[in-house]
């Protein structure tokens, strides 16, 4: 089994500790991981703001990169989301088809490719689990509150297993953190709202980490949380399980 | 007003935001537990689904069906093609009852033709009577949301509005008081006009009947007082068969208030003796939007409101600000085909986080439908210089791994030595609110290029 390492933008050029986190996790559990050097973005910034016609050069390019892996593996949901969801606005070749079909979220991946639980992870904190939307609703790494469907969470489900952790319980289970891409500058009052509701929600319920499937989220959840000086810390799912104490 | 300009403004008041978001997050609670007490609730979605799909496929024939049962019936059956045309429908036929005094139950329909001014330039007198309706007909408001058009105003509010219109006591916002005095108001109302109008919910091809769906009985009592009753109802409202009623009604009250069913539900199928009963179909723009096969589904929605509690902006920004007869994310997606120009920031105003689409009855996929508008309103509907250059720019940053290296670098060593105050100066609305993360010294590929060297 090869297995493509996908680091979004924003995590290659900001957030560099949670692609090490990805790669060091993949490798501890033994996983052929190679990360394809000279990656951008998925193109979804430009799609999700109207103009998926400028993203077909790094649609393009991400196929190219990826079309020889069996897996592609990313600590995002939201890009895996894109990939698979909204690629249609390149040509449909074989290759196209073959890696929407095998991105997967890091989560989705352990858990049900890999078929661990227990990543042998130590992280003796509260911690609290923002069910990043697009990965949630869009590739159905838990169930939604909306639905009636039968309980499960893939980032819950692994950070159970974790030695020490408390899950805290959310007021709002899956509410929307307000980050969205361009939403967050375009509709900067609601954006600031919604986030700052999603961090007062952890405060209220004894959080001392926030985690998710998505650093994009909890780009924006920190940049919150940093600004009103609260006493909240987030990490990306991928840092947590990768952790030993 | 763009949506989010109108939003910035609601949102300078956060303790109502605050307000606002935990009454319609109370109801949206209410319809989950609603909900999970159903046995196949998405069997039952399913179903909604799909019957109102075939419909939307069949439509003109089971409106022809309609049409004929309805005729049968003793009803009197109009078609208008648009706005105009149905308040014209309308007027005439409370002309030749010489109906001077109208009650309306709550309808979208007639709010989104702007019938009450149409037919109050004729000195008409309409009186909107369900309670939250009246508050903001007092209010000389639209509705802010389909179901609680009033959820926007506090007791207090309304106990200010009674006392300036319906000359109530000060009461400190007294529920009990207050509905008591508009009862007694509207009672009034009801027993003194000349013509009753109604929407429809559900509109039955096989019989020709029809059902109207309220909590007060407002709908009941205009239309067994009065002696003529007007209908108005958009094409779409049809359903096939009367068994397929209790599908919809079931969802409907579910979705909208958490209750099992509407407290009335009132079936009507012929006019009662002595008196009158006319149908309105309109078109006003539906037609279009079925042909669009992206938005068609858009048509099967029910009007439950549903997907306004569940969204997390519309909480926090209210109906107003979508300056539209149906607002929140459904409304975001039937606004732009009515007038893109218009309602070309609708679409914009969401994260795609995708509660609408999963909390939707009837599942129109609201969330891919705002997707899709917004590659149509880049390309139809001028977009600000900036905008429109910045995704040029990152469209090919992003083809290119060598450019896309060198601008992340320049930003990491910026966010790293610039000053606070120029990183967070105005051109940076991120700033305004929110920290940027601080750049690290070296990228995940530069590390990665170096570890790689190591082995």
């Amino acid at each position: 089994m090869k297995v493509g390492l996908f680091i979004p933008c924003y995590i290659n050029q900001l957030y560099p500790q949670v692609g090490k986190a990805t790669l060091e996790l993949l490798e501890k559990l033994n996983v052929d991981v190679v990360y394809p050097s000279g990656q951008t973005c998925c193109g979804q910034p430009m799609a999700n703001s109207g103009y998926e016609n400028e993203s077909v050069g790094a649609c393009t390019h991400f196929v190219n990169n990826f079309k020889t892996f069996d897996y592609i593996v990313t600590p995002s949901g939201s890009c895996a989301y894109h990939v698979k969801k909204h690629f249609d606005v390149i040509p449909q070749t074989e290759d196209v088809i073959n890696v929407r079909n095998n991105v997967y979220e890091l989560c989705d991946f352990i858990l049900n490719v890999l078929k661990i639980k227990d990543v042998g992870a130590s992280f003796p904190y509260k911690v609290g689990i923002h069910k990043s939307c697009h990965g949630l609703r869009g590739l159905r790494l838990g169930s939604c509150s909306e639905k009636v469907t039968p309980e499960y969470s893939y980032i819950g489900e692994l950070l159970a297993e974790v030695t020490g952790t408390e899950i805290i319980k959310l007021s709002r289970e899956d509410e929307c953190c307000g980050f969205g891409g361009t939403f967050a500058v375009a509709e900067e009052a609601i954006s600031v709202k919604m986030g700052k509701d999603r961090v007062q929600d952890h405060l209220d319920h004894g959080a001392e980490v926030i985690t998710a499937t998505d650093t994009s989220c909890l780009m924006h959840l920190e940049g919150l949380i940093t600004r009103n000086k609260q006493p909240l810390k987030v990490l990306h799912i991928a840092e947590i399980l990768n952790s030993v104490n | 007003m763009s949506h989010s300009q109108a939003a910035a403004i609601f949102n300078k008041d956060e303790k109502k935001v605050n307000w606002h978001d935990k009454a319609l997050w109370f109801v949206r609670h209410k319809r989950d537990k609603a909900a999970h007490s159903v046995t196949g609730w998405e069997a039952l979605r399913n179903l909604g689904q799909g019957i109102k799909a075939h419909t939307l496929s069949n439509l003109d024939n089971y409106l022809i069906q309609f049409e004929e049962n309805a005729l049968k019936n003793g009803v009197q059956v109009h078609w208008a093609k648009n706005a105009d045309e149905h308040n014209k429908i309308v007027h005439s036929i409370l002309k030749a009852h010489n109906a001077k005094k109208v009650v309306k139950s709550k309808s979208m329909l007639t709010e989104e033709c702007h019938l009450n001014p149409f037919l109050e330039a004729d000195g008409i007198e309409v009186i909107d009577t369900d309670l939250g309706e009246r508050i903001v007909q007092l209010a000389k408001e639209p509705p802010s949301h389909i179901v609680l058009p009033a959820i926007h105003k506090t007791k207090e509010d309304v106990d200010a509005l009674f006392q300036e219109h319906l000359g109530t006591k000060p009461c400190a916002g007294d529920p009990q008081y207050l509905t008591g005095e508009a009862r007694k108001h509207l009672r009034e109302k009801f027993v003194n006009a000349d013509a009753a109008i109604t929407g429809v919910n559900f509109a039955i091809a096989d019989t020709g009947g029809f059902v109207v769906c309220t909590n007060e009985g407002n709908a009941d009592m205009g239309a067994h007082l009065a002696p003529v009753h007007i209908a108005c109802m958009g094409i779409e409202k049809i359903i096939p068969k009367q068994e397929h009623l209790g599908v919809f009604l079931r969802l409907l009250g579910r979705s909208a208030t958490g209750q099992h069913i509407t407290t009335f539900s009132s079936h009507f199928r012929k006019p009662r003796e002595g008196a009158k009963m006319h149908i309105v179909i309109v078109d006003n723009g539906r037609t279009e939007q079925l042909s669009r096969p992206d938005f068609r589904a858009s048509l099967q929605c029910i009007r439950c409101g549903a997907c306004m509690n569940t969204c997390p902006i519309y909480r926090r920004s209210g109906g107003h600000s979508y300056d539209a007869t149906i607002p929140g994310p459904i409304g975001s997606i039937l606004s732009p085909g009515k007038d893109l120009t218009k309602h070309s920031t609708l679409p914009f105003a969401s994260t795609l986080c995708g509660s609408c689409s999963d909390v939707c009855p009837v599942k129109i996929d609201i969330h891919t439908q705002l997707y899709k508008w917004r590659q149509i309103i880049t390309k139809e509907v001028p977009q600000p210089f900036v905008k429109k250059s910045s995704m040029k720019f990152m469209g090919t940053m992003f083809a290119k791994p060598a450019t896309f290296e060198k601008v992340g670098k320049a930003a990491r060593w910026s966010l790293r030595n610039l000053p606070k105050g120029v990183i967070n100066s105005k051109p940076n609305v991120w700033g305004n609110a929110r920290d940027l993360p601080s750049g690290p010294e070296e990228s995940f590929d530069e590390w990665y290029k170096k570890r790689k060297k190591d082995e």
